[in-house]
């Protein structure tokens, strides 16, 4: 079975992946900060309870303590944590379904960080399914709320919905047209943010970028989706027209093709490199340059990140072995 | 290009920020990278997040109580607290210290009434939608109307929105 992450889903050219973030917090409890580790484990163990009360095959609890740090980090690699989460240790909990579509953290910023992701863009799709599990959650659990100012969360910065749609987009010709900063300032301006999926707050690696909502606070689910949604369209139609005009450049299909030899033949590839000459490759497989299928570029994306190649591969534990096992896996895969 | 914090070994490591609306861009060896906390995705790139939230809060002009500062109940957290980690301690500092954070919950998120789901009734039907509200939702209709170049269809809708504001003014 195809996991999210990797499957091409509507807009998949595009659009990687869509994710639905909900931050809750128990009325009775204080906020995880507040708690010591058997206060964090009384908190886990209630939601547990109500979470496996009725049919317990469709999630697994994993204790945080029980990873290794390679595993923890390869989960939030694949978005399936978030990287604060990954140095998390006693008291913190990860339940996951098995498709990996759906993670609730426990005890991260807030009691309950209710995940769900989709491929592609499917904001209301990932929103239903994330809205149904709140209620069934909410029905048994007494959550903090308050009608003026909405879910109470241990950041005022989440306060209202506490609801985070964030929508994963590789960007190649935008950014390579330098289209980036100004497109991060106007989108600022609406209501949202976007910045780099790999690597935050740096050179997004494989010019994929995370575009989400910033405020939560007076706005409901509905029209905060809603705003994204319409941004997200205007952000493909626009990077579509931008990839259109660069593969007709000489110099940039080369570039294209380039990437494509190296990956195809190179014995050793960083992280970093690897990420750069993906982007290229995907960009001339989304616009039929040659016959690369998107899951298998999106496969690769996830699954050649530094922790996830190690967790996978016993004999890569340092860079350079990591290196030679990346470059040999995506050989074989490009081959 | 040479690192731009030592000047002596080539820069690797390329940093964007946005710092106020203003991009800002710096190159760093890997060296001064790692010193400066910009190497490891996982490291938080040297911005912690929670004292960011605290410096907000803490400019409020209102004048801290001279004195004692007074604690939640719940979990003993004082609003000084709060201020400092830029972290509330539980769901009863909210009701505690409702007046004093206000003013930098406005500042967040502009507004400081919660529309959306509530937890009572999570499970019943959603409340009827103000007026606001279904101006914003037809503007993001019109918005998606464009994107599809469907411009007939947005034009309706800007037309709908202007009677709905046009009714505001006659209020």
């Amino acid at each position: 079975m195809n996991k999210w992450y990797i499957e091409k889903g509507d807009q998949g050219d595009i659009v990687l992946s869509t994710r639905i973030r909900l931050a809750r917090n128990i009325d009775d409890y204080p906020f995880p900060a507040k708690l010591d580790v058997a206060g964090k484990n009384k908190v886990n163990s209630l939601i547990k309870s109500v979470l496996f009360e009725n049919d317990s095959k469709d999630f697994s609890y994993i204790e945080m303590n029980n990873l290794s740090r390679i595993q923890a980090v390869s989960l939030a690699e694949r978005h399936l944590i978030s990287p604060e989460f990954a140095s998390k240790s006693d008291g913190s909990a990860l339940v996951l379904s098995e498709d990996e579509s759906v993670s609730i953290m426990l005890c991260e910023e807030d009691h309950i960080r209710l995940q769900v992701m989709k491929a592609g863009l499917a904001l209301e799709e990932a929103f239903d399914i994330a809205d149904k599990l709140d209620n069934m959650l909410g029905a048994k659990l007494n959550y903090a709320f308050d009608e003026r100012i909405g879910y109470l969360t241990q950041c005022p910065t989440n306060l209202g919905t506490a609801m985070r749609a964030s929508v994963m987009l590789h960007l190649p010709a935008l950014t390579r047209c330098g289209q980036m900063a100004k497109l991060a300032n106007t989108v600022s301006k609406l209501g949202l943010t976007i910045r780099g999926a790999y690597g935050e707050g740096s050179q997004p690696k494989g010019d994929i970028y995370q575009i989400s909502n910033q405020i939560t606070l007076g706005i409901t689910e509905e029209t905060a989706i809603a705003n994204l949604k319409s941004i997200v369209l205007q952000l493909v139609a626009q990077e579509r027209a931008a990839a259109a005009e660069i593969i007709k450049k000489p110099a940039e299909e080369d570039k294209i093709f380039r990437a494509l030899g190296i990956l195809k033949y190179a014995t050793l590839l960083s992280t970093d490199e690897f990420m750069e000459f993906i982007s290229l490759v995907r960009l001339g497989a989304s616009r039929s340059l040659f016959d690369i299928s998107i899951e298998k570029i999106n496969e690769l994306i996830v699954s050649m990140q530094p922790a996830t190649v190690s967790a996978a591969n016993s004999d890569a534990t340092n860079p350079a072995a990591r290196d030679a096992v990346r470059a040999q896996k995506v050989r074989e895969a490009l081959g | 290009m040479l690192c731009q914090n030592c000047g002596k070994n080539e820069a690797t490591t390329h940093i964007k920020q946005i710092i106020n609306g203003d991009m800002a861009e710096s190159h760093l060896c890997s060296d001064c990278a790692s010193h400066l906390g910009y190497s490891d995705m996982f490291s938080g790139f040297g911005l912690n997040l929670s004292e960011f939230f605290g410096g907000f809060l803490g400019d409020i002009k209102t004048p801290l109580s001279a004195g004692k500062s007074p604690r939640c109940p719940k979990c003993g957290t004082s609003f000084d607290e709060i201020v400092r980690d830029g972290r509330v301690g539980c769901s009863d500092c909210y009701r505690t210290f409702y007046d004093r954070l206000l003013p930098s919950i406005q500042r967040i998120h502009g507004k400081i009434k919660h529309s959306g789901k509530t937890a009572v009734t999570a499970t019943a039907q959603p409340k009827a939608e103000t007026k606001e509200e279904k101006i914003e939702k037809l503007k993001a209709e019109m918005n998606n109307a464009v994107a599809k170049q469907d411009f007939e269809n947005a034009a309706k809708i800007r037309d709908e929105i202007k009677a709905l504001e046009g009714g505001e003014g006659n209020e």
